[in-house]
This record gives C-alpha cells, sequence and structure tokens, in this order.
C-alpha cells in the first residue's frame, strides 16, 4: 500500500519558506535600525512602542506576504522541499543573529 | 494581596500565556516525535492528529497573544521617559541603565528578549498550519516531521530566551 502523502509538497515549502524570510526580515530591520537614523525613524511606527512597532510590523508584513505569493505559486505542486528547507533554516539563522545583541550593536551608528 | 493593572499585564504576558505556550510545546513536541507509523495504528494516528492540531495551534495563538501582549501593554511602561517629581522605580529602563551594575539587563537582555521573541509566533503559526493541512499524512513524511520538530524547538528557545531574560529583569527593575 502507498503510504505517500498526496497533498503536493507546494503547501507545506510555501508556509515554511516563508517563516524563514519572516525570521530574516525581522533580523535585517534590527540591523537596519542600527545602520541608520533614518530607518529607526521610520520605524517608529508609534512613540510608545518606538522602533520595534516598525521592526516587527516590517517581519510580520514580509512573513504574511511571501506566503501568500507562494502559496499562490505553489498551489498544487511538488516542489524542492530540501533547498528550501536549507534556504530557510540559514534565513532563521541569519534572523536569529541579527537580533542578538552583541552582533547588530556592531552596525550601531 | 493585590495587583495593579500594571503587576496584571505583567503576570498575564509572562506567567499565564507563558505557562500555556510551555504546555503546548512539550505535548507539540512530544505528538509530532511519536507520529510514527511503526509505533501507532491509524486509529491513533487520526486520534493524535487531533490533539496536535488543537496543542500546535494553542501554541501559535499564545505565542502571538504574548508578543503582542508585551510589545504593546508591557514594554512602553517598561521604555517610558522618567518624569522629573516620579521615583526612577517607575521607570524600569532608566533604573537599569542608571546603575552599570544593572544596565546590561537592558543593553543585552531587554534588547535580546523584545526582537528575539517575535520569532517564536511565525515558526510556530507555520507548523500549526502545516500539521493541519497534513494532518495524518504527516506520519509517513519523516523528513516533513522532523523539520516541525525542529521549528518548534527554534520556537521554544526564541521564546525561552524571550521568558528567561522577562523574569529576571522583572526581579531587577519591576514594573510598578
Amino acid at each position: 500500500m502507498n503510504q505517500k502523502s498526496k497533498i503536493p509538497d507546494g503547501h507545506a515549502g510555501a508556509a515554511i519558506l516563508s517563516a524563514g524570510i519572516g525570521s530574516f526580515v525581522l533580523g535585517l530591520a534590527v540591523v537596519l535600525t542600527e545602520i541608520s537614523p533614518k530607518i529607526k525613524e521610520l520605524f517608529t511606527l508609534t512613540a510608545p512602542v518606538g522602533p520595534l512597532s516598525g521592526k516587527t510590523t516590517a517581519a510580520v508584513l514580509a512573513w504574511i506576504t511571501s506566503w501568500i505569493i507562494l502559496s499562490f505559486l505553489w498551489k498544487n505542486k511538488d516542489v524542492r522541499l530540501q533547498k528550501i528547507l536549507i534556504a530557510t533554516f540559514i534565513m532563521i539563522g541569519l534572523g536569529l543573529l541579527g537580533t542578538f545583541p552583541p552582533f547588530f550593536e556592531i552596525f550601531s551608528h | 494581596m493585590n495587583l495593579t493593572d500594571r503587576e496584571l499585564w505583567t503576570v498575564i504576558h509572562g506567567m499565564v500565556l507563558g505557562a500555556i505556550f510551555l504546555l503546548a510545546f512539550a505535548g507539540g513536541f512530544a505528538g509530532l516525535w511519536s507520529l510514527k507509523p511503526e509505533l501507532v495504528t491509524e486509529t491513533g494516528i487520526k486520534e493524535r492528529i487531533r490533539r496536535l492540531i488543537i496543542g500546535t495551534w494553542t501554541m501559535a495563538i499564545t505565542a502571538w497573544l504574548t508578543v503582542i501582549t508585551g510589545t504593546y501593554i508591557v514594554y512602553p511602561w517598561y521604555r517610558a521617559k522618567p518624569i522629573a517629581d516620579l521615583s526612577l522605580s517607575q521607570f524600569p529602563r532608566s533604573l537599569l541603565l542608571s546603575n552599570p551594575n544593572t544596565s546590561a539587563w537592558h543593553t543585552f537582555g531587554m534588547e535580546w528578549k523584545e526582537h528575539v521573541c517575535w520569532i517564536a509566533p511565525i515558526l510556530a503559526t507555520a507548523v500549526a498550519y502545516i500539521v493541519t493541512i497534513y494532518g495524518k499524512n504527516l506520519a509517513h513524511e519523516k523528513r516533513l516531521r522532523i523539520t516541525l520538530i525542529a521549528l518548534l524547538t527554534i520556537a521554544f528557545i526564541a521564546a525561552g530566551i524571550a521568558g528567561l531574560f522577562g523574569a529576571f529583569i522583572t526581579k531587577a527593575a519591576p514594573i510598578l
């Protein structure tokens, strides 16, 4: 009996890769805020929360947008999951690195 | 025995939601780990998937509630600028930065916590979605299952860093 899933990989690929993109954009936003006072100001969406509001909003928007686009592109398709997993874990790693203070403070203006 | 509004929100953010998240993670991890066709019957897989869907969505929703309450309710009280006539103890960020012995709780602990925690709900949501979509097929998808375990664990570590520093920072400079 064939036990393999009949559900295409595309669904999982889109959800996983977009999570990686969201994590990476968070790390990138943290670093960019350290580099540029203008970006810091731009990311200050609400004064009481400060630039954290913009950094996290950017990450969430990147995650949702990429998930919608990838879901549309990979709907009912089998994708190269191995490559997607590698790319995702690299992006999550970079995202975690970007949120680590001793790293992002290197870029502090 | 009473709590101020601020203390109550700190408890909801850190302890209530945090405890639910931890429980949901333990259930989700164990459920995914043991979801192997050689260990469970088809009926058992169906039953486990139901619990797994509930557990992973609980984890994802709790993670979102934790970061949203933390960032938009508790954090503004933490980072508020001191007012001349009020004691510095009412402004945790400034209180920590005013002493070289405690400043690292902010410059390292809080700076890390406030950012890294947002990775947890993103990853947990992806896991919950995939568990829901793939359902019992996950039992036969070893690579996907291992990936979900890895994502769930990273989400847990990110939340754990935030929770641990949250507890230490609250001890050093509570939100009053």
